[in-house]
């Protein structure tokens, strides 16, 4: 079923390659939360990686700076429909924090201070395909976007990219997080259009 | 209907214009019959998506403004400049034209008369939406839920739903509905137009009781906060609250970014 607009003409901007199916560029960099902004100090932030046997290993600010991070260059893709070409980051590959461990995992339900969650199968956080991030466009990642840091893994929707991070939780099962608890996606590949339960 | 207990595919669905209201100069309520729709809570949006004759599409979220009511919902838009969807919905989209849309979306922003305790309802602009929906909601609901409206715009002439607003603050017990202006006022109003501040929000009561139950925060008698705007309103609001002594774990929030067209 293809129903027509009458009348609307639509941009013709034609088809950028960059940009999925259902999502328009913007230049602005909107916010989406469920709840209040948090703040966290650096001084205060912990980030505990919780594996499968119950195992905990805790990383203080300090300790995260202490990790090799990189510079770089990725689109970025709300479920609600925005998207964002080339923004720059820098952080800590996702992989350099789990690498060490051995886990057994698949699955990783990501924590937040706040109490947001979002869960991600274990291969897309690794590989260089997830970072936990502190800076965006050459400065300080600001609250609102969800700093001091967030989890970026933007070959998904970017509800999965959790501000204010403060935990990965391993499991060899997958446990629905907030808003997939909520009827959107268990997965959110935004070039097969996943946004909600059963896309 | 929550989105948590829907299984299988949101599908497309074919919506008519029936009618249409102006709210200001840029912004309209659009009347549509969805054939198909399943009813929606108050605070859910919908997945707007236009097509043109050459085939070219594009999608664009809207809250519901209206409360359940079998096949038919409203939507209000605000025309964004340069925007690509909302002109269309505002200015051209004539009844009788189509559009398809897919939802209800979003079970967090959500209220229903299952809920009791007080309702506070912060709104910053076209932030109004989904909150005039659980305003219509509750009355259509019978539902004798306290709730106090606080609905910050640019001026008288910006504000959306004028006289149901006054009507429903006339005529509904336990609803109170306060405007405030940011930019110009109505002549012999006692506030100074301005910015959101701390005392144009009531402070939590602070009656707290021993929780009761699995849900623990309405249990409690906490008054349940709904803030919608844009980020920067909902950044001050939300701050502001906090201020006034409302637990940041009571405070749900809905932005609309600074873009959305």
């Amino acid at each position: 079923m293809s129903v027509i607009s009458r009348g609307f003409g639509g941009r013709g901007s034609g088809s950028d390659p960059r940009v999925p199916p259902g999502q328009y560029v913007t230049d602005d960099f909107p916010v989406l939360s469920a709840g209040p902004t948090q703040y966290v100090d650096t001084e205060d932030w912990r980030f505990d990686i919780t594996d499968i046997d119950g195992s905990r290993t805790t990383l203080t600010w300090e300790r995260l700076m202490a990790l090799p991070s990189e510079e770089f260059t990725v689109d970025i893709h709300c479920v609600t429909k925005w998207s964002k070409l080339g923004t720059t980051w820098r952080g800590v590959p996702v992989s350099s924090l789990l690498d060490g461990l051995g886990t057994e995992a698949e699955y990783a339900l990501v924590h937040c201070y706040g109490g947001y969650s979002t869960n991600i199968p274990l291969e897309d956080l690794l590989d260089g395909k997830a970072w936990i991030v502190f800076e965006y466009d050459g400065g300080e990642l600001d609250p609102v976007h969800g700093g001091p840091a967030r989890l970026l893994v933007p070959h998904l929707y970017l509800w999965k990219s959790a501000k204010w991070v403060n935990g990965i939780e391993l499991r060899l099962d997958e446990q629905l997080g907030f808003w997939e608890s909520l009827g959107y996606h268990e997965y959110g590949d935004p070039w097969l259009e996943q946004r909600y339960i059963g896309d | 209907m929550s989105g948590s207990l829907r299984r299988g595919a949101l599908r497309w669905l074919r919506a008519r214009l029936e009618a249409s209201r102006t709210e200001t100069t840029s912004a309209r309520t659009l009347r549509l019959t969805v054939p198909g729709w399943s009813g929606h809570e108050a605070g859910q949006h919908v997945d707007v998506k236009l097509t043109a004759e050459d085939g070219y599409s594009a999608q664009r979220s809207y809250s519901i403004a209206s409360a359940a009511d079998g096949d038919g919902l409203e939507l209000t838009v605000q025309a964004v400049d340069r925007g690509e969807v909302s002109p269309y919905l505002v200015e051209v989209m004539q009844p009788g034209d189509e559009l398809e849309l897919r939802g209800p979306i979003g079970g967090w922003f959500t209220w229903s008369a299952k809920l009791s305790g007080p309702i506070l309802l912060v709104g910053g602009g076209s932030g109004i939406v989904p909150l005039m929906a659980m305003l219509r909601q509750r009355i259509r609901a019978g539902s004798a839920s306290p709730f106090h409206l606080v609905y910050s715009a640019r001026s008288p002439d910006h504000v959306f739903y004028q006289d149901e607003l006054q009507d429903i603050g006339r005529r509904s017990r336990g609803v109170t509905i306060d405007k405030i202006f940011t930019r110009s006022g109505s002549l012999g109003d006692e506030r100074s137009p301005g910015r959101l501040r701390a005392e144009d929000l009531p402070a939590a009561s602070g009656e707290i009781s021993p929780a009761t139950g699995p849900t623990a925060s309405d249990a409690a008698g906490r008054t349940r906060v709904y803030v919608c705007g844009p980020t920067a309103f909902v950044e001050r609001a939300t701050q502001l609250l906090i201020e006034r002594g409302h637990p940041a774990d009571v405070i749900r929030t809905e932005r609309f970014g600074p873009t959305g067209g």
